[in-house]
């Protein structure tokens, strides 16, 4: 019987799978041995990242939080409004903004502007040979360039949710004073509504979130392959691979949150 | 006594063969030179030997210890601390200036203080002439200066073997002519051992002590070794086509008909 081809999709995406559980396995080795190659995972490579990834990412973090809490306040306003209830919007809100917009919007920021920079700069270090410079050199590329990445996405992602929060609720309560509300009043009821376990739910959620990110900038990073458009390739692969393994994730918190009464 | 000996090398992909039955010896304090046309399988040959290919078929030891095959990863480790390696690019780390990119494999295989990882770094550099670049960053040097700062890293644990994959590519030729220079006096004055990848002729014949030459041609299925030797002599003696069209900078007498 002649044998059947497999098709051109099924290979690349059989590939694409085998290629993430080799990361995920150079990933795990990496955390295994990284007490014998600790000098291989520098702190300074890990305050650099941090300072890119977090630092210079927050006026944009902001900008976006003020915005959406601003946007989320007007919008269910007018619904709110028909029932005589817009002090609620301070509710609403404050725990759609601590346990998920925050988070989100956060590692949707994360995988736009530093998962595809984790891409693009690994990408050209391959292009460039440098991976293999380290490879001949004895020195992993997974301690050496993943690990402090991901320790720093880990680092600042939480922190980065935390100013969206807070810019979200800044924004809100802008709009609520504009609706005739006093800062007592809007505080109060953002007491009443979101809780600290919200509020540590919601960073738990980041940190995994920029976690996963730069996992999967770095991977499509290292998987680059050759020709001038291979760097933009990986680049993209990363923020559509961060954005949808989040918001993936994020099914997965809410229903481990539902089940545990969060 | 024989610093490289591989044996029986040959290298598959898929159902091409880029080479097979690759055989040579590399002496200690020697410049070999592994030279033929585009395409004939020079660098898969030098990142079989530096380990980043594991090779089809055949084995390579270096010192004495073998680095192919399933069991031999800790000699591979250890033998990565015997040799260094230029890229033909450089592969200089973008991020690091040049003395950050030398200081990094005494950071991560000594445990000198800062300062002496420093002033090391500094030494090599201006053993390959960029004394005054240390503080630059590669985006902000030449391409030769780039192909000497890489050399600087490579040999910043005083390796004994160093190998350079097209050391001349893309320099005008007075540049390459100073690499040509540095790498005999590093050979004369440290007894470094070199593992050449080039086809420019002039290399070739400035600094090679012993070359092999490849073809893609070789055998009927595959390239191979067509002439081993030193590169005079073979440029005076050899009848084989494809090396004296090489060494004539001649075209083939097939091509040229």
């Amino acid at each position: 019987m002649p044998g059947r081809r497999i098709s051109p999709r099924l290979a690349a995406a059989f590939a694409t799978a085998t290629g993430g559980l080799v990361f995920i396995g150079a990933l795990v080795t990496a955390l295994v041995r990284l007490p014998v190659n600790r000098r291989q995972f520098r702190l300074s490579d890990v305050a650099r990242e941090a300072e890119q990834a977090g630092f210079r990412a927050l006026p944009l973090v902001l900008l976006l939080g003020a915005l959406i809490g601003l946007i989320l306040a007007f919008q269910s306003a007018i619904p709110m409004r028909r029932f005589g209830a817009d002090i609620f919007v301070a509710n609403l809100v404050s725990v759609s903004l601590l346990r998920e917009l925050g988070p989100l919007l956060s590692a949707v920021i994360l995988a736009g502007r530093t998962g595809s920079a984790f891409a693009a700069e690994l990408g050209t270090m391959k292009v460039n040979q440098e991976l293999d410079a380290l490879a001949v050199m004895g020195l992993d590329p997974v301690t050496l360039l993943v690990l402090p990445r991901m320790a720093a996405t880990l680092l600042v992602t939480p922190v980065l949710t935390l100013m969206m929060d807070a810019a979200g609720l800044i924004g809100m309560t802008l709009v609520m004073v504009g609706f005739g509300y006093s800062e007592p009043a809007i505080q109060a009821q953002v007491q009443q509504a979101a809780s600290v376990s919200d509020l540590i739910g919601g960073l738990a959620k980041a940190a995994v979130f920029g976690a996963v990110v730069a996992a999967i900038g770095c991977r499509a990073g290292l998987g680059t392959g050759n020709g001038p458009r291979a760097v933009g390739l990986a680049a993209t692969a990363a923020v559509v691979g961060g954005i949808v393994a989040t918001i993936l994730l994020d099914g997965a918190f809410a229903m481990l949150f539902y089940r545990l009464g969060w | 006594m024989a610093i490289i000996e591989a044996s029986g090398l040959a290298q598959r992909f898929g159902d091409r063969t880029i080479f097979r039955d690759v055989s040579f010896r590399v002496e200690e304090g020697q410049v070999f030179v592994l030279l033929g046309g585009s395409g004939c399988g020079k660098s898969t040959l030098m990142r079989q030997l530096v380990g980043l290919l594991p090779p089809t078929e055949g084995e390579i030891a270096i010192a004495g210890a073998r680095i192919t095959g399933p069991d031999a990863a800790p000699a591979l480790a250890a033998a990565r601390r015997r040799f260094g390696v230029m890229f033909q690019s450089g592969a200089l780390f973008g991020s690091l200036d040049l003395a950050g990119n030398v200081m990094l494999p005494l950071e991560m295989f000594t445990d000198l203080p800062r300062a002496e990882r420093a002033a090391r770094a500094r030494a090599k550099l201006a053993e390959v002439g960029l004394a005054d670049a240390a503080d630059r960053l590669p985006a902000e040097i030449s391409g030769g200066m780039a192909k000497r700062a890489a050399i600087a890293r490579a040999l910043a644990l005083d390796p004994p073997l160093l190998f350079l994959d097209e050391p001349s590519a893309g320099l005008d030729p007075i540049t390459a002519a100073e690499l040509d220079r540095l790498i005999l006096s590093l050979r004369d004055r440290r007894g470094t051992s070199f593992v050449v990848v080039t086809h420019e002729l002039a290399s070739i014949l400035a600094i090679g002590d012993a070359c092999l030459m490849l073809d893609r041609n070789a055998w009927p299925d595959a390239g191979g070794v067509i002439a081993a030797g030193p590169p005079r002599v073979l440029k005076a003696e050899s009848r084989h086509p494809v090396v004296r069209a090489f060494f004539d900078r001649a075209p083939l007498a097939a091509e040229a008909a």
